[in-house]
């Protein structure tokens, strides 16, 4: 090695004695580089590592809250002079909801105080109680036992989140309530459950009833939309690019196009939706089949490029073979070559999905950041995201969303990282290596 | 290539999509300052009666009233929020769209609070004093404009603390920081002489020196999020923020909002139209949509009763501080005949 690098051969045995004496001396100084080198790229996972790992504690530790909810056991007596059997869904239920809890505090007279106590109940309670009611007429007339949320401050307290020990102008709880709460407590009718709500339910201004069921829904619709668009489109664009299109200058000018297309920002694609689908083409606003067709724009420059580099490593061997034994290109392409590259394309498809699950910003544009309680139907129905939800609760006043936020963060989060291993799981099994 | 056949592939999905263009909720749009208001309207609308619960967007006031003003159909929303009220430009802008029968509805009023963090002392401060710290421009003698040369407080008036001015306070495109700008450092304007006699001769420059909020870091744009605002402060006692009355309800255990002109943020003194920086909140119908879209007459009907815009309503637990009840009957009959009760 050494006595290439020296270009006069006479001294050669002097010059390489000095010279692995330079190698011995610098041999130190090169190990501690190559120590360092080494170093610095375990530093640099591990602070990444770090990084996510005190996401994941974050998100974890302020959603836990979110997963339980402080529950209210009633005792009802459906009384048949208050439902009228025939007008069901519009009785009164705040007020029938109410007097059992008046009936716990009879002590409890002066008006100020009676809201008080029937602020503790969540709006939820009555809606539980109609629900149960225009679900089974026939309970009218008796007496039902059913649990009904406390309103999101009393949960907070019982959580902790609100302090008992702080000044009470600094709560949003009352002394009063405090104490009817701790009285409830004594009489064994407080019930600390999962939170189903969060899973079930829609948007709601309440938190204790809001649920990301709605969101999950609308970006399961809206999913689907991209997918359709975005796969046929970006599979047949790369197949056509990659096996058929001649290598010229319009090729190019395209490849380059495409490329530029996923590095846009993805608020333009939002402003091309709002001008395009819906001011043009008249669709509705907020519904998941126009912010689908918006992400799908935004999914296939990913799904092409990756389907472009699955296809190229297909070894030209196969397709010569094929050739050969006389299929035709079109044969060729479909079954061997997409084939084989299918993997390659579905991670790829999986990647572009999942940053498309993530968006909010084009979404903006087009409605779909709204209040939206019903849960959708359909791709035409108003409906709203998961990133979204979280950017919507984020925003809310009531200290009971800071943990429904975190717990929506950590669902999406959830479903990102199930698509991601779906991701590396189809790569594994079924990658050809030649 | 593939844009061609997206392109088609769109067209088809139009198709499909056109039959069911019908709707059969309200669309509202508007102001974010009345959103949380107009949501729990709607979501007790939407679970006490039969008809589907309304879609709220929080596109800001601005926003909303130029959706509305688009025109009359189902692609158009049929309600706008709105935390100021409609200009003269945006009446112009609905007529000439064909949308002239609009009911105003007044809904209640919103305080503008300015809070630190509790760690640090509560803030005494006057109108004057908020617009020598924050205008970009401030007089210096009789007719002269200097740049705003005040760094901290103290250099306002040595009434206030030694600490440097940071305020954080949302973006231009918020409701919450025209009408801060117009009543907080307009009041504090007016109240020099020279600048107030402009009003009456050069309204364009008056209007330019006592809304222009300085730009050299003393004003923070902190963003339409006023939760994040709310963390900031816990975390910088020396900052204070500007943001709407219901967050500071709602965080009175973190942050204390500054007595303006010697007056506390309360519920009682911002509804008593005692505390200096208080606006009205809004919203617009769309009268040709209320028998083509169902629900709108009850959706109405909802929100003005007592239950929820009263003295004890639930909007009042969500920060809406309520009207009196004479003007509430007065826009609650609006409500009922749709009146067109825009005068400009």
């Amino acid at each position: 090695m050494t006595s290439e690098t020296l270009p006069d051969s006479g001294t050669i045995r002097d010059r390489n004695s000095d010279k692995s004496a330079l190698v011995k001396a610098g041999l130190k100084r090169r190990y501690a580089a190559e120590r360092r080198f080494r170093a610095y790229g375990v530093a640099g996972i591990l602070f990444g590592l770090g990084c996510i790992l005190l996401l994941f504690y974050t998100i974890g530790s302020n959603a836990i809250p979110a997963f339980t909810q402080t529950m209210l056991r009633l005792d009802i007596t459906l009384d048949p002079q208050d439902i009228d059997p025939d007008a069901i869904s519009t009785a009164n239920y705040r007020k029938i909801v109410r007097q059992p809890v008046r009936a716990l505090f009879p002590e409890v007279t002066s008006r100020r105080d009676k809201r008080a106590l029937a602020a503790m109940l969540s709006p939820g309670a009555a809606y539980a109680v109609r629900q149960m009611v225009i679900d089974d007429p026939s309970l009218i007339g008796k007496r039902i036992s059913i649990l009904v949320p406390l309103s999101d401050d009393i949960d907070q307290l019982n959580k902790g989140a609100i302090k008992a020990s702080s000044d009470e102008t600094e709560r949003r709880v009352s002394n009063k309530q405090i104490a009817w709460f701790e009285r409830l407590q004594d009489f064994g009718l407080v019930e600390t459950v999962f939170n189903t709500t969060l899973f079930t339910a829609g948007d709601s201004r309440e938190p204790e009833l809001a649920g990301i069921w709605g969101a999950v829904v609308g970006s399961f619709f809206t999913m689907i939309v991209t997918l359709a668009l975005a796969f046929p489109i970006g599979v047949a664009s790369a197949v056509y690019l990659e096996e058929f299109a001649p290598k010229n200058k319009w090729t190019q000018v395209i490849e380059v196009n495409i490329n530029n297309l996923a590095a846009v920002p993805s608020i333009v694609f939002g402003l091309l939706g709002l001008a395009v689908y819906i001011n043009f083409f008249g669709l509705p606003r907020s519904a998941p089949l126009v912010g689908g067709m918006v992400l799908a724009l935004m999914t296939l420059p990913t799904i092409i490029i990756a389907g472009r580099a699955a296809l190229k490593a297909v070894p030209p061997s196969i397709r010569d073979a094929a050739r050969g034994l006389g299929a035709s290109p079109l044969q060729v392409t479909t079954h061997h070559v997409l084939p084989l590259a299918m993997p390659g394309i579905l991670t790829g498809t999986i990647i572009g999905m999942a940053q498309a699950l993530g968006e909010t910003a084009p979404l903006l544009m087009i409605g779909m950041v709204a209040f939206i309680v019903d849960i959708p139907g359909g791709v035409t129905d108003p409906a709203t995201v998961m990133p979204v939800q979280i950017y919507l609760w984020s925003d809310a006043p009531e200290r009971a969303f800071v943990e429904r936020t975190s717990a929506a963060i950590a669902v999406l989060l959830g479903f990102l990282i199930l698509m991601n291993t779906l991701a590396v799981f189809l790569r594994k099994k079924f990658e050809r290596k030649w | 290539m593939n844009r061609k056949s997206l392109v088609f592939g769109a067209l088809g999905l139009v198709l499909a999509a056109s039959a069911a263009q019908a709707r059969d909720q309200i669309r509202i749009v508007g102001s974010s300052t009345v959103y949380p208001f107009s949501t729990a309207v709607a979501e007790t609308f939407g679970k006490t009666t039969k008809f589907k619960t309304p879609v709220v967007e929080s596109t800001g006031s601005g926003g909303g009233l130029k959706l509305f003003c688009a025109g009359i159909g189902t692609k158009h929303p049929d309600m706008t929020n709105a935390s100021r009220r409609i200009k003269k430009s945006e009446v112009e802008r609905c007529n000439k769209n064909g949308v002239t029968g609009v009911t105003e509805i007044k809904i209640g009023y919103d305080g503008i609070v300015m809070a630190n963090s509790k760690k640090a002392d509560r803030m005494k401060i006057t109108r004057k004093q908020i617009f020598l710290a924050l205008a970009k421009d401030i007089p210096a003698g009789e007719g002269k404009l200097i740049p705003n040369p005040h760094k901290t407080w103290k250099n306002v008036d040595p009434s206030l603390p030694d600490v440097k001015i940071e305020v954080l306070g949302p973006p231009p495109t918020s409701g919450t920081r025209d009408a801060f700008a117009e009543l907080a450092l307009e009041g504090g304007c007016k109240k020099i002489g020279w600048i107030k006699a402009m009003k009456k001769t050069d309204k364009k420059k008056y209007k330019a020196i006592c809304h222009s909020i300085r730009e050299d870091g003393g004003y923070v744009e902190a963003g339409e999020n006023d939760v994040l605002i709310v963390r900031k402060l816990e975390a910088n006692p020396n900052a204070f923020g500007v943001f709407g009355y219901s967050f500071l309800d709602q965080n009175a255990d973190k942050v204390q909002g500054s007595l303006i002109d010697n007056q506390d943020p309360t519920f009682e003194n911002i509804a008593d139209g005692k505390y200096p920086v208080s606006r009205s909140l809004y919203f617009y119908v769309k009268q040709a949509h209320v028998n083509k879209i169902p629900g709108i007459a009850e959706f109405i009907t909802e929100f003005t009763s007592d239950k929820a815009w009263g003295d004890d309503g639930y909007l009042t637990d969500k920060g809406l501080i309520p009207m009196p009840a004479a003007e509430r009957n007065n826009f609650r009959t609006d409500g009922k005949s749709l009146a067109s009760n825009i005068i400009m």
